[in-house]
């Protein structure tokens, strides 16, 4: 058949059953994005014959004689030359951050009439957004302009390099490449998953599949190593557990892998994967963390060697902490009022808008390469190399740019086993979940109940602190260790108490994997002592502002936990005064809204701390080339998924080498490109990796200076870069007489400082219904020196929607056989456009002795007091007490004091 | 998303040319349920889009909306006067959790087939005492009445083979006064509960429940009953295992609210009528 696509006509036989998104996508028009294949998420969205339509949706055959617009020829449907409007007004306020949802998102906006603009709440439904929490969209469509191009300096809102590819959808991301060159020969990977929670692989006949057209080969746990590793991927290997095969005869969850197969269609793997006959002896399972830890309950890793590091594998312990500073009896012996409760967080996804994916394939020079979407290709390929006993020379690992992330893709979740495919065929490999396997077959927040008790003096000095903790890690035990120690870390140290004790244990259950999440394990605890201390509050009868200035460190106090042992974390700057008072300043404000006295009013805060890296190493590395052209060639390790540290390194080192920001170009997360980085997780992509880049920017600023000192014949202290020249006094050389120059700077990710952040928020209750409503949304965040404050603050938005939906809506639901009963975003609601409110954010002027340019991290923490400032805002509208998130209206309205009265 | 399993797409243009039906076979009409999911057991596609059928018939007896009707088109059209009832049509539309970019390809007749809870055409249709006609495969057709065409979650009254050709509304059900209420737990989200009360110029009355329960329940009144009547039939008529529990809302919650609801509407059109 024949359609027009961008003004070409095309002529293409579509498959029967086929949708416009794959074919749009096989005729090269890469703009066109899968977010979620359903119709639920908007990424694919284009015109068909001027229409915005969800081409994920629409039959292939139907598009015959049709003409279909993609973001790649959205410019051309508008008079003049350039960009359409909606594309420029997006890069005017930076509307977007990981890119991935953009083009669906312009593409409907660019649709938009005057009274559909009007009400973004529903027109924007069908486009989800998991970055930026819908403000910089808002604007966008509005008309507002927040990017200053010409700004490079530290401290400017420069826009985003990849702005104008993101808008025009020629950005690459992991799946936009075409079969082609060493891809030729592209197979297709499908992976059965297990059906049962806990079962033994008895038998795998691929006959049947071997036999069907198309299908190249089938692997098992035969074909895989036996070595044992983790998913999740750390500075040091060994700070997880080794209890994952690649693929394993045994199968500890619903959807874990059981086979794969490879066939040179996707449509054929399916087939081969549906013919796979597996016979499997089902075994006990045990779902519920509790029962996993009482005697007798089946084990998850029962089985496992004394070396994979598991605490008590007859217990289903992964990990445990148990630690106490000062005497706990004698605080809580000393303290006049005690408050103790249990507070419960849910199983939440990370729900990026680019699900897991990777190609794989062998390089002309033999070399494994991979291009995949991760957080962390440095240490991937550390993990290959160990797994397939490879010399770290025979891998490549490297992303193109990366559709969120979030913690999720701090994970080897796709890379093993494309790796696998790769090394048995010899044929490129391509491995994409769809958007099901990834809410039910990748990783998951840790679902966490947490016990706390308080113990204070009648005027609010905490006597005591003690935590107990109970983290489910699921089926597998990646990042059950690291958050079951940051989640006990910074909620409580950022208190003054000399009595304090945490407890906690993560526990092995036939489900889910939980894995790192945004906040890794403080989101929980927060929501946990933060709503703790709101009732303590409560009881001393203090306003919780009052409660938090009396307890919370200040600059000379220690930071302490559960644990004296000397650490490397100090108050590089302190801006938790300034967050508490802009915070508790703007909420005394008078409420904006006028609503009926069928609506209760309530007001509520929670505050965080977070270390500004992790702990224990984490290192970056940036070359930085003077070329001959008089440019600056910027190689540095950290990944970009949104998180706008591209932006970050062209400003420090526009800073330092008095560069336009156009001289400066990027080149990142490629395990070609530097020696080492631990990866783009923790926060560290500015504090970390751009330490890395100011100290290259540094030393190729002092290079350039002698080379042109040598040249003037004056001292290099007095000469200066300014733009592409060399100054001193009245004489001057270009860069280019300079040039071939490079500096390479190393960052070690210690000593560590400490970033704060408040949230409060008016919200509504309906007294009937039990509907809330957030009246205003409040946030104070202490960054350091914030090197963009427009992205900055989108961080804080993005954060804050996030923690929204976790707070109001999303949950995991898991079913009485073991299995994600909703594995999609009509299941799953992230937060849409209507569903977040605006946030006034609130930067602290300080400037940290440690970070970059005074810099501080701002990408997890704005997540984590979200929920506990939430909870206390309901309690303060309407004397109901909700311990477990989320928070709905058809939990709440029954436990209203008006519903109460009625029954 | 690639329905990899089909093999063969259909286009009739004519009745006579949609032969015979077979396991495996599929009607397609705006397709954007069965493109959302995948359809392990569909061989064929019958694309009903070519049969072209005019997609609103309005006339003295009433409205007649094609299956194949967008909802984009519903959301279009222009009643005549006199037909009080219409503001529902725009409300219903806007009900769905699916945006407007949807509402170019969803038909009336795929939402009401899917014949879940909370599908916004059901509410709309069985509120305005709807009949679906139902094409049978040997040629003759059948009536239905909407509230009885959907069995609960999924389940309608089609046997194979058999295609809803279109949804006949009375003109008497659209010259009715009415009232709308619906919530979710979410902003613009999923329906929960969907309450749709009419009253006709003799004082007749009748509540539309969808969303919240199962199936479609529809209980007629002969005139506006008082709160404590009205609580009454909704118990009688409503177990609480007709309350549909998923994500979307918990049955207590949804029997706390259809409960609100119907006596808000009530309220309402008595608050008009006097």
């Amino acid at each position: 058949m024949n359609l027009t696509v961008n003004g070409h006509v095309q002529e293409i036989a579509p498959r029967p059953g086929q949708c416009l998104r794959t074919l749009l996508r096989e005729l090269g028009w890469f703009g066109v994005k899968k977010g979620c294949d359903a119709g639920d998420c908007g990424a694919c969205t284009v015109h068909l014959d001027g229409r915005p339509v969800h081409s994920c949706l629409v039959p292939a055959h139907r598009a015959e004689g049709r003409a279909v617009t993609t973001i790649e020829g959205l410019a051309a449907t508008a008079e003049g030359d350039g960009l359409h409007p909606m594309q420029q007004a997006f890069l005017d306020a930076q509307g977007f951050q990981c890119g991935f949802c953009t083009a669906g998102m312009v593409m409907t906006a660019a649709s938009l009439d005057q009274g559909q603009k009007a009400e973004l709440p529903v027109a924007l439904k069908g486009n989800l957004c998991r970055c930026t929490g819908y403000r910089a969209i808002a604007d966008a469509i509005a008309g507002v302009r927040d990017a200053e191009p010409s700004v490079a300096a530290a401290g400017g809102n420069l826009p985003a390099p990849a702005g104008p590819a993101i808008l025009t959808g020629t950005a690459r991301y992991t799946m936009d490449v075409a079969p082609e060159g060493e891809l030729a020969g592209l197979l297709h990977m499908k992976l059965l998953r297990s059906p049962h929670p806990h079962a033994r692989i008895l038998r795998i006949d691929a006959s049947a599949a071997l036999a069907l057209p198309g299908v190249v080969a089938v692997l098992t746990h035969e074909d895989a190593p036996a070595r044992h590793f983790s998913s999740a991927r750390h500075h040091h290997y060994m700070d997880d557990v080794d209890d994952t095969r690649v693929l394993d005869d045994v199968l500890r969850h619903v959807g874990q892998r059981v086979a794969a197969v490879l066939a040179t269609s996707e449509a054929a793997a399916e087939a081969g994967r549906d013919a796979l006959v597996v016979e499997y002896e089902v075994l006990p399972a045990v779902f519920d963390p509790e029962q996993a830890m009482a005697p007798g309950a089946p084990l998850v890793h029962g089985g496992k060697n004394a070396d994979s590091r598991i605490a008590d594998k007859a217990r289903n312990i992964v990990a445990e902490l148990h630690g106490e500073v000062g005497d706990i009896a004698a605080g809580f012996e000393a303290a006049e009022i005690i408050h103790e409760a249990t507070y419960v967080s849910q199983r939440v996804q990370h729900a990026h808008l680019e699900t897991h994916g990777c190609i794989g394939w062998r390089a002309a020079d033999g070399r494994l390469t991979l291009r995949t979407s991760s957080q962390t290709p440095f240490l991937t390929r550390d993990a290959l190399c160990t797994l397939y006993d490879l010399p770290r020379e025979q891998v490549r690992v490297f992303t193109e740019r990366v559709g969120g992330g979030f913690g999720g893709k701090q994970e080897m979740l796709v890379e093993d086993i494309v790796a696998l495919a790769v090394l048995r065929t010899g044929r490129p490999v391509k491995l994409e979940y769809t958007r099901p396997e990834q809410f039910a077959a990748s990783t998951s927040r840790h679902p966490m109940r947490v016990s706390v008790k308080l113990g204070a003096t009648r005027d609010g000095r905490l006597t005591a602190i003690s935590m107990r903790m109970l983290s489910n890690t699921g089926a597998y035990g990646n990042h059950a260790a690291g958050v079951l120690f940051h989640g006990a870390g910074e909620c409580i140290a950022l208190y003054r108490c000399p009595n304090k004790r945490v407890d906690g244990h993560a526990v092995y259950t036939h489900t889910l994997p939980s894995g790192a999440f945004r906040g890794y394990g403080l989101s929980q605890t927060n929501f946990a002592v933060e709503s703790a201390l709101d009732e303590l509050a409560g009881k001393l009868g203090l306003d919780p502002f009052t409660l938090r200035r009396l307890n919370v460190v200040t600059p000379g106090d220690a930071m302490v936990s559960w644990s004296q042992t000397h650490h490397d974390v100090e108050i590089g700057s302190y801006g938790l005064g300034q967050c508490l008072d802009a915070v508790e300043e703007a909420l005394s404000r008078p409420s904006p809204e006028r609503l009926s006295d069928d609506w209760l009013i309530g007001r509520g805060m929670a505050a965080a701390m977070i270390d500004t890296i992790p702990p224990r190493g984490h290192v970056a590395q940036t070359r930085l080339r003077l070329t001959t052209e008089g440019r600056y060639e910027l190689l540095t390790g950290t990944a970009e998924f949104g998180n706008g540290t591209t932006t970050v390194h062209v400003q420090i080192a526009a800073t330092l080498l008095g560069a336009s920001a156009g001289q400066i170009a990027v080149r990142q997360s490629d395990t070609e490109h530097v020696a080492h980085d631990t990866g783009a997780y923790g926060s560290t992509g500015t504090v970390v990796a751009g330490e890395a880049t100011r100290k290259a920017a540094e030393a190729l600023a002092a290079t350039i200076r002698q080379a042109a000192a040598a040249k003037l014949g004056v001292a290099a202290e007095h000469c200066r870069i300014e733009g592409g020249d060399v100054i001193a006094g009245a004489r001057r050389v270009t860069l280019t007489d300079l040039a071939p120059l490079e500096a390479i700077g190393d960052a070690a990710g210690t000593p560590r400082s400490v970033a704060f952040n408040v949230q409060a928020f008016e919200v509504a209750v309906h007294r009937r219904t039990g509907e809330i409503r957030i009246l205003r949304s409040l946030h104070g965040a202490d960054a350091g020196t914030v090197i963009n404050p427009m992205q900055c603050r989108g961080q804080v938005e993005g954060g804050v929607a996030q923690a929204i939906g976790a707070a109001l809506y999303e949950k995991l639901v898991i079913d009485e056989d073991g299995a994600v009963a909703n594995p999609s975003f009509r299941g799953y609601h992230i937060p849409a456009f209507a569903d977040v409110p605006r946030t006034e954010v609130f930067f602290a002027r300080t400037h940290d002795s440690i970070g970059p340019l005074g810099a501080k991290s701002m990408s997890e923490s704005p997540y984590n007091p979200v929920a506990a400032a939430l909870a206390n805002a309901i309690f303060d509208a309407t004397g109901v007490r909700l311990r477990e998130t989320p928070f709905t209206a058809d939990v709440l309205y029954k436990l209203l004091p008006d519903q109460k009265d009625a029954e | 998303m690639d329905l990899n399993t089909v093999t063969e797409v259909l286009r009739p243009r004519a009745r006579a040319e949609l032969g015979g039906f077979d396991a495996g076979d599929a009607f397609l009409a705006g397709g954007t349920f069965l493109f959302s999911e995948p359809q392990p057991a569909v061989r064929r596609l019958i694309d009903l889009t070519d049969l072209d059928w005019a997609p609103l018939l309005a006339g003295e007896a009433g409205l007649t909306i094609s299956a194949t009707c967008t909802i984009a088109q519903l959301h279009a059209f222009e009643p005549p006067s006199g037909w009080s009832a219409a503001p529902l049509i725009p409300q219903c539309c806007r009900a769905f959790l699916a945006s407007f970019k949807i509402w170019n390809m969803a038909t009336v007749g795929g939402n009401i087939c899917l014949a879940l809870p909370a599908g916004p055409m059901i509410s709309l249709c069985a509120a305005l005492d709807g009949t679906c006609l139902v094409w049978s495969p040997d040629g003759q057709e059948r009536r239905v009445k909407v509230a009885d065409f959907v069995h609960g979650p999924r389940e309608n009254a089609l046997e194979a083979g058999e295609i809803l050709r279109a949804i006949e509304l009375p003109v008497e059900a659209l010259m009715r006064r009415v009232a709308f209420r619906r919530c979710s737990l979410t902003s613009h989200g999923r329906s929960g509960v969907l309450v749709i009360g009419t009253l006709a110029r003799d004082g007749g009355f009748a509540l539309t429940v969808t969303a919240s329960t199962r199936r479609p329940v529809r209980l007629d009144f002969s005139a506006l009953p008082d709160r404590a009547a009205l609580a009454e039939r909704l118990a009688r008529a409503i177990p609480d295992a007709l309350y549909y529990d998923d994500i979307h809302g918990r049955p207590d919650w949804r029997r706390h609210m259809t409960g609100l609801f119907a006596q808000e509407i009530c309220a309402e059109l008595a608050e008009g009528a006097a």
